[in-house]
């Protein structure tokens, strides 16, 4: 009976209502989203490095795990160096210039990056031809409206697209890595280098081997690598998700506030007559309760359908940028800061309703 | 011996409006029998709204003695007024008052709900639903009722959990002469069949004349009944 009079009472005011479940649908969408695009981005930043193949990254021990490098720290002499130590099959030096994030540039050898990372798959055209040649993932070609034979201006230079590959290897913007060293001013420099290990049980006394002959560098086994793509290693990224839940809270609190205010004020015969006819506050605060959660709950699962909705636009507009994933264990969250700001946005006005006169209500016009 | 449903001794409510403290009731006595019904009327100011909103538990009395089917008022806390108002009173308003909302056999239920009676109607409520015209009405919302059938609704909703008294604020107020005759027939039937106690607050003197007694106020006082000749 109760349910059926708070339905009723949201289907009588259908703008009302339909604002409110909007209203906490943004709020919920907001939240999804920056936490889909912050494990969307790290976990395709993390395939990324895992799809390079190697076993062991060698770099210097300043150096960030980021999406992008943006120095060149080691020496390019390493390579061939390293290439010769027990166990180590195949080394390739990488130097990756940082442009607009989240995007970089990769200077690389393509005949040894393309073997250790099981080849790079072209979608369309082929490798590198000229100087000025350039070698997108399909993601940055999609954005950019990119094609074989493009002009793509980085580095105040133009390049020519020569090839379109498969993302998920190393990066999205692939040149000759001696052009990048010569554009950048950085001659014989790297920024790391993808160690290959002949046997997957040889890794850990490969890094301890090498960490022990060049205690100057930093030397990690690529899982290791993997795990700094992780929200929780970047306590920066907590902070962030923490601010945006409480907005999101915000929000709802002051939409289910005015929402329910209003209805307080709309409904202040109709609380005289249910008093009239002995609801007790308690019944009152309820019916509001129910009507409020009622909204949180609606507008969590519209907001859920939503965060679709804003990754299918992001996947169709910057899908090289932003990457967002639909993260389900977010979802009972989602309904909780939904919850949250639609209680607390009932607690006065219900208040209100529960103190109300039951005679001065039903001489209410 | 009459069996007594309302008995009031120097029944007195004082109300505070800013600084000023306004007498409503002046010392009431007033006895109304079980079964009775009685018309209270009176000018505006004369206090029987407010006697109206005490006997309903809406408001609690400042002094004096009001027994409602054998229960002291004065002696009652809000929440026991309340408790009053679920089972012991039922109320019909001049603006019939109806959840908008809902329809008009939830408007009835929503009274039994709170009243915390659950199951079907017994079989006495559905012979008065018919008798009151409203069997083929009942899944339609207010807005879609004529003020008579909405009174009817409201008539039906006092008196589902079967009070001890009903309690009738100017019920024809808002009606055209047809309905108000509806109206009060189906009360004073209401009376004759169930032996339902009503007191009935009326500015109207036909309205009144439907009662078995009549009872006048005037500036917080029952007027002294004119001696028979």
């Amino acid at each position: 009976m109760v349910n059926q009079l708070v339905i009723e009472n949201l289907k009588h005011r259908p703008v009302r209502t339909g604002l409110s479940i909007l209203a906490i649908a943004f709020s919920v969408t907001l939240v999804l989203t920056i936490v889909g695009l912050s494990d969307g981005m790290l976990e395709e930043s993390r395939d990324r490095a895992r799809g390079a193949g190697a076993d062991i990254v060698f770099r210097s021990p300043t150096a960030s795990f980021g999406t992008g490098g943006g120095s060149a720290p080691l020496n390019q002499k390493l390579v061939p160096f390293l290439e010769t130590q027990p166990h180590i099959t195949m080394a390739a030096g990488v130097l990756i210039h940082s442009l607009q994030f989240p995007n970089s540039l990769h200077g690389i050898d393509l005949e040894r990056s393309s073997r250790m990372a099981g080849g790079l798959r072209f979608i369309d055209g082929g490798p590198f031809q000229q100087e000025s040649d350039i070698i997108v993932d399909e993601y940055y070609a999609r954005e950019k409206k990119l094609k074989v034979g493009s002009k793509v201006a980085l580095l105040n230079r133009d390049w020519t697209v020569r090839g379109i590959v498969e993302s998920g290897k190393l990066g999205r913007m692939f040149v000759q890595l001696p052009v990048l060293q010569d554009l950048t001013s950085n001659p014989g420099r790297i920024t790391q280098i993808y160690l290959k290990v002949d046997q997957p049980s040889n890794i850990a006394a490969v890094v301890a081997d090498l960490k022990a002959k060049q205690p100057d560098y930093g030397v990690n086994t690529m899982e290791e690598v993997l795990s700094f793509f992780s929200a929780d290693k970047i306590p920066q990224l907590g902070i962030f998700i923490n601010v945006i839940v409480g907005i999101s809270v915000a929000i709802g609190f002051v939409f289910v506030f005015l929402s329910m205010y209003t209805a307080v004020l709309e409904r202040t015969r109709e609380i005289g007559i249910l008093k009239a006819l002995g609801a007790s506050p308690g019944f009152i605060v309820g019916i509001l309760l129910r009507e409020s959660l009622l909204l949180a709950f609606l507008g969590a699962i519209t907001g859920i359908a939503f965060s679709f909705g804003t990754r299918y636009l992001f996947l169709a507009m910057i899908p090289a940028s932003m990457q967002q994933k639909i993260s389900p264990e977010w979802w009972p969250k989602a309904l909780l800061i939904a919850m949250a700001g639609a209680l607390l946005g009932t607690l006065y006005p219900g208040l209100k309703a529960a103190k109300q006169d039951a005679i001065e209500a039903l001489s209410y016009d | 011996m009459t069996e007594q449903m309302v008995e009031i001794k120097g029944l007195t409510k004082l109300y505070r409006q800013g600084d000023v403290e306004v007498s409503a009731l002046r010392g009431v006595d007033l006895q109304i029998a079980k079964g009775e019904f009685v018309a209270i009327v009176g000018p505006s100011g004369s206090g029987k709204s407010t006697l109206f909103n005490i006997l309903g538990g809406l408001t609690p009395p400042t002094a004096g003695t009001v027994r409602l089917a054998g229960r002291d008022l004065l002696a009652l806390s809000e929440g026991e007024r309340t408790n009053l108002r679920k089972k012991t009173v039922g109320f019909v308003f001049q603006k019939y008052n109806l959840l908008p909302t809902l329809t008009a056999k939830e408007n009835i239920d929503i009274a039994r709900y709170i009243a915390g009676v659950n199951g079907e109607t017994d079989a006495q409520f559905q012979e008065t639903l018919k008798f009151l015209g409203l069997s083929s009405r009942l899944n339609h919302k207010p807005r879609a009722m004529s003020g008579g059938e909405q009174q009817r609704v409201a008539i039906a909703r006092a008196i589902v959990n079967h009070p001890a008294l009903l309690l009738a604020d100017e019920p024809t107020g808002n009606l055209d002469t047809e309905n108000s005759s509806l109206v009060l027939d189906l009360l004073r039937d209401l009376n004759r069949r169930l032996h339902q106690t009503i007191v009935m607050i009326t500015h109207n003197p036909e309205a009144a004349a439907y009662a078995d007694r009549i009872v006048h106020m005037r500036d917080g006082r029952i007027e002294p009944q004119p001696a028979l000749l």
